[in-house]
């Protein structure tokens, strides 16, 4: 073996994939960290403290946490019972069920907020109309601009996070662990407590903890729905200081000591998930077994199913329609009457509306272009870590985790630091900005998808190339590659469908000529261009139902 | 002994695949009851049926004066309500509870006083030698550690059955031995009945009262294991316990002889029960056949293939015409050498029909 070039090559990839992770995601962390505590050439810790006490950055860690708790703790109720109840009992229709219930993962949550303000805005929302309108209601049933109106939305597009995981551990649970509780006389709401519970706690845990982390940094819900009452959290709070100042040295300090606070909370949340899951995991995972046991809901069968039912109805299907149907009105306040509805608006943004246009335009180019970028990235720094054997990957691997514990809105602000010009690169205003963030969004997507298909790659299938005189390079292009490719094509939709409906990030970085199908969205809704903005978000939801069904479809007939 | 556990034919049917097939038993108070077969042919169906576990599709379980299961009358008492011990093949200890709270489990379920449940708990624990381990987590004991942690808690509550399902099959072969013979003495020492499901036929011959047979859901021989090793009903019983030999044996009208026209000794013959059949099976096992003078008629004819020292036992394989045999001797006897011819004597053969 050729061992002087290979070594070159491995420094020379380790190189690159380190230069990476560092320009896209370290170097803008590091920027937010050193704006927030860097004052005049000197330490100043107890600055950023002072900020954080300021009414206005206060009261928006206080939501933060608030909105993020409430949601995380609903979620998770939701998510175990549903996976419970679609894993573990005899109600009908349990598949279908789980699939329905995976569903929210594909909507973005901003349109699913924008659908119940139209549906229970305290005054103009549907429901709450029809309730004063026609049963004699005072005043609206429910005041969705609130707290417990804003994480009753996030809940219902953050709770799969915790069925999916929760649902995976009870089908992989050893049976028996439960039947011996039931011959030791236990009954089943016994066993449920005392057993099944305790054993999938880990499981649960690790599932909250992402909704923490997901709802703590979420732009879109609470802006959508908290305006009107002025309930901010810590990304909405940074989006407006950032874009009324106009990047002012006063609110980029502020908003970089609240981006601290997220990164400083996401690296908590990170570790104690890893801890969880490194530590109190069980080994339940059972050798032969039966199905696992079911339990006979008897008299409660039909009404859990038309609680599903129900739940599915009224979270999933109704605002999705309600989208559709604004979305086809000629105004907004119509009835949806047919003389009222039609395609024009459709029509309109896709053909003659250059706002919506470029929109359309951007999103697909930047999704596109940002998803090969990163899927490249991603299949080159996974190999460093998963596969080589090179001095220096300590530092490669620690880089590698950064990525999942950014959240969006420190990414955009990051980005917004490190190349406004000050460090000679000035690609602010530009589409190359938000390109930028993309990756640094999306790159944990990659790797987790990448270093998946690369450990399921056996080192002897590579040494056996090699042994057989293949060059390093060789052993690559005809070995490894063929074998990571369902990796990368699974990295490059993770990437390509959420980016085009993206808004956390993109809402911080856009120009008047930039704007993604989010942003759009988002600003014509602002702007009262309420059917415009909802013709829009149903097309994104089409191009993404449409997409995701396609990647169901290629990985379903790729594990066959 | 009374019937203690009775099984009345009992059936259990998945769609149309019939996997227990009119199954009656009876197990007396304090038996040991096996069940034995390869794998797939219903035994853990069976258990289950009898656990509670699954419904029956027709039959009847009944424990002492009790029906538990009868699908005809429509009745059905939960597995929790069943007071029996079961130990499964995985363990299923729970990792979240100490290896006490483990024992304790079904204790508290009863409700039991706290001084009672730390009483039996600790007993159970003592006759399971696991009284240093009790504050530890069961995830940090080894197999054998772990299965005793289930046999623990099924004592704990004293049943008077107790239902274990491949209990050992996880276990490394020299612990399998050691745990059956703590089974066994638990047993004396507490009295329960067992049902003990298992595949492999030494387990089953040497903690067993009696031995039940299974093929395909269907019984074929329920009995002591000595009669089972000595009178199999049926080749596959016969197949299934210890190493057996079986010669094919063509029949037509009153001659019999052996593929490849090897004639069948003098004196041998295929009994009148048989006489039907144009093919018929003529069993022995390797350690009953004994080596004749190569030209002595009353022996059956063939040649040495090869010859395997074993240790302990010579092991012999013979060409009889176009089948093979094998012959096992203490290594004391110098037998034939390869390529020798023959002469086998037979000291118990069994006749079967060719395709039981
Ligand atoms: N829930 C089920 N649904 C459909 N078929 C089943 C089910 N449970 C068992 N069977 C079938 O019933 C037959 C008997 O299975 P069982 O598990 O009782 O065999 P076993 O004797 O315990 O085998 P093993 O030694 O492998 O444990 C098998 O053919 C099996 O495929
Ligand atoms: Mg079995």
């Amino acid at each position: 073996m050729n061992t002087k070039s290979s070594f070159g090559v491995a420094q020379i990839i380790l190189f690159l994939s380190i230069a990476i992770l560092v320009v896209v995601v370290a170097f803008p962390v590091l920027l937010i960290l050193f704006n927030a505590f860097w004052v005049e050439d000197h330490f100043n810790f107890s600055g950023a403290i002072e900020i954080l006490k300021e009414p206005e950055t206060f009261k928006a860690l206080i939501n933060s946490l608030i909105i993020a708790g409430m949601s995380t703790i609903g979620s998770t109720i939701v998510g175990t019972f549903f996976a419970w109840l679609v894993t573990r009992t005899d109600m009908p229709h349990k598949r279908f069920m789980k699939s329905m219930f995976l569903v929210p993962f594909m909507l973005p949550s901003f349109i699913g907020a924008m659908a119940w303000k139209m549906l229970l805005s305290p005054n103009a929302g549907f429901i709450n109309r029809f309730f004063m309108d026609n049963l004699g209601f005072d005043g609206p049933i429910f005041n969705l601009y609130s707290y417990y109106g804003i994480s009753a939305v996030e809940v219902m597009y953050l709770f799969p996070f915790v069925f999916i995981q929760v649902c995976g551990a009870l089908e992989r649970m050893d049976p028996t662990l439960e039947e011996s509780a039931r011959i030791s006389g236990a009954g089943l709401f016994t066993i449920t407590r005392k057993i099944t519970i305790p054993l999938v706690l880990p499981s649960i845990l690790s599932g909250a903890l992402l909704i923490m982390l997901y709802s703590m940094a979420h732009f879109g819900t609470v802006a959508v729905l908290g305006i009107e009452n002025g309930i901010y959290n810590i990304p909405v709070l940074i989006y407006e200081r950032i874009h009324q100042s106009g990047g002012s040295f006063e609110s980029i300090r502020t908003g970089t000591v609240l981006a601290t606070v997220l990164v400083i909370s996401a690296a908590c949340i990170i570790w104690a998930q890893r801890k969880i899951l490194g530590s109190g995991h069980y080994q339940i995972i059972g050798g032969k077994s039966f199905r696992p046991m079911e339990l006979k809901l008897r008299g409660l069968k039909y009404p859990l199913m038309f609680f599903c039912f129900a739940y599915i109805a009224f979270t999933i299907v109704l605002p999705t329609v309600v989208i559709f149907l604004v979305g086809g009105l000629s105004t907004y306040g119509l009835s949806f009457t047919p003389e009222n509805l039609s395609l024009d608006n459709f029509k309109f943004i896709l053909f003659e509306y250059d706002v919506t246009r470029d929109a359309i335009f951007n999103s697909v180019t930047l999704g596109l272009t940002a998803a090969i970028i990163t899927m490249f990235a991603g299949v080159m720094i996974s190999y460093v870590i998963v596969k080589m054997d090179v001095k220096g990957k300590g530092i490669l691997e620690f880089l590698g985790m950064l990525p999942f514990s950014v959240p969006g809105s420190v990414i955009a602000l990051g980005v917004i630091l490190a190349w406004s010009g000050q460090f000679g690169i000035n690609l602010y205003n530009t589409v190359w900005i938000i390109l930028v963030a993309y990756i640094a969004r999306y790159m944990a997507f990659s790797l987790k998808a990448n270093s998946a298909a690369l450990e399921q790659v056996h080192d002897s299938l590579v040494e056996a190339s090699r042994a057989c005189g293949a060059t390093m390079w060789q052993s690559l292009k005809d070995i490894v590659l063929p074998l990571v490719k369902p990796g990368m094509f699974a990295a490059f939709f993770l990437i390509f469908l959420p980016s085009l409906r993206e808004l956390t990030v993109s809402i911080m970085l856009y120009a008047p000529t930039t704007r993604t199908i989010g942003v759009a969205i988002y600003t014509l809704n602002e702007d009262g261009e309420t059917v415009i903005s909802c013709a829009l978000a149903a097309i994104a939801l089409i191009i993404i139902i449409v997409g995701q069904t396609v990647i169901n479809h290629f990985t379903k007939k790729e594990s066959e | 002994m009374a019937g203690f556990v009775r099984l009345i034919g009992v059936t259990k049917r998945f769609g149309d695949v019939t996997a227990v097939n009119n199954l009656n038993y009876e197990i007396g108070k304090g038996e040991c009851f096996s069940m034995l077969g390869p794998s797939g042919c219903g035994k853990t169906t069976t258990l289950r049926m009898v656990a509670g576990f699954e419904d029956l599709t027709e039959g009847e379980v009944w424990v002492g004066d009790q029906l538990f299961s009868s699908p005809a009358k429509n009745h059905y008492t939960p597995p929790e309500k069943r007071n029996f011990g079961m130990v499964f093949q995985a363990f299923a200890v729970w990792p979240h509870l100490s290896v006490y709270e483990n024992v304790a489990f079904p204790l508290r379920i009863r409700k039991l006083s706290e001084s009672e449940i730390d009483q039996r708990t600790m007993d159970a624990l003592k006759a399971t030698n696991l009284v240093a381990a009790k504050d530890q987590s069961p995830d940090y004991l080894s197999g054998g550690g772990k299965q005793r942690v289930a046999l623990a808690r099924a004592l704990a509550i004293n049943p008077d059955v107790m239902l274990l399902d491949e209990p050992l099959s996880s276990l490394d072969p020299h612990l399998r031995e050691e745990m059956r013979f703590e089974i066994k003495d638990l047993q004396m020492k507490y009295g329960f009945s067992i049902i003990y499901v298992t595949h492999d036929q030494s387990e089953a011959m040497a903690l067993s009262d009696r031995i039940l047979v299974m093929k395909l859901g269907v019984v074929q021989q329920i009995d002591t294991p000595l009669n089972i090793y000595n009178n199999p009903a049926n080749k596959f019983v016969f197949s299934f316990i210890g190493l057996s030999n079986f010669l094919a044996v063509n029949q037509d009208g009153s001659s019999a002889q052996l593929p490849g026209g090897v004639a069948l000794p003098a004196g041998v013959t295929v009994p009148d029960r048989l006489a039907g059949e144009s093919v018929v099976s003529w069993a022995s096992r390797p350690s009953e056949i004994d080596f004749l003078p190569a030209d002595d008629p009353t022996g059956l004819h063939g040649v040495v293939n090869r010859k395997a020292f074993l240790g302990e036992i010579i092991d012999y394989q013979i060409q009889v015409g176009e089948q093979t045999l094998r012959v096992q001797k203490g290594r004391r006897d110098p037998g034939p050498e390869p390529g020798e011819n023959c002469a086998l004597r037979f000291l118990r053969p069994f006749w079967y029909k060719e395709d039981e």
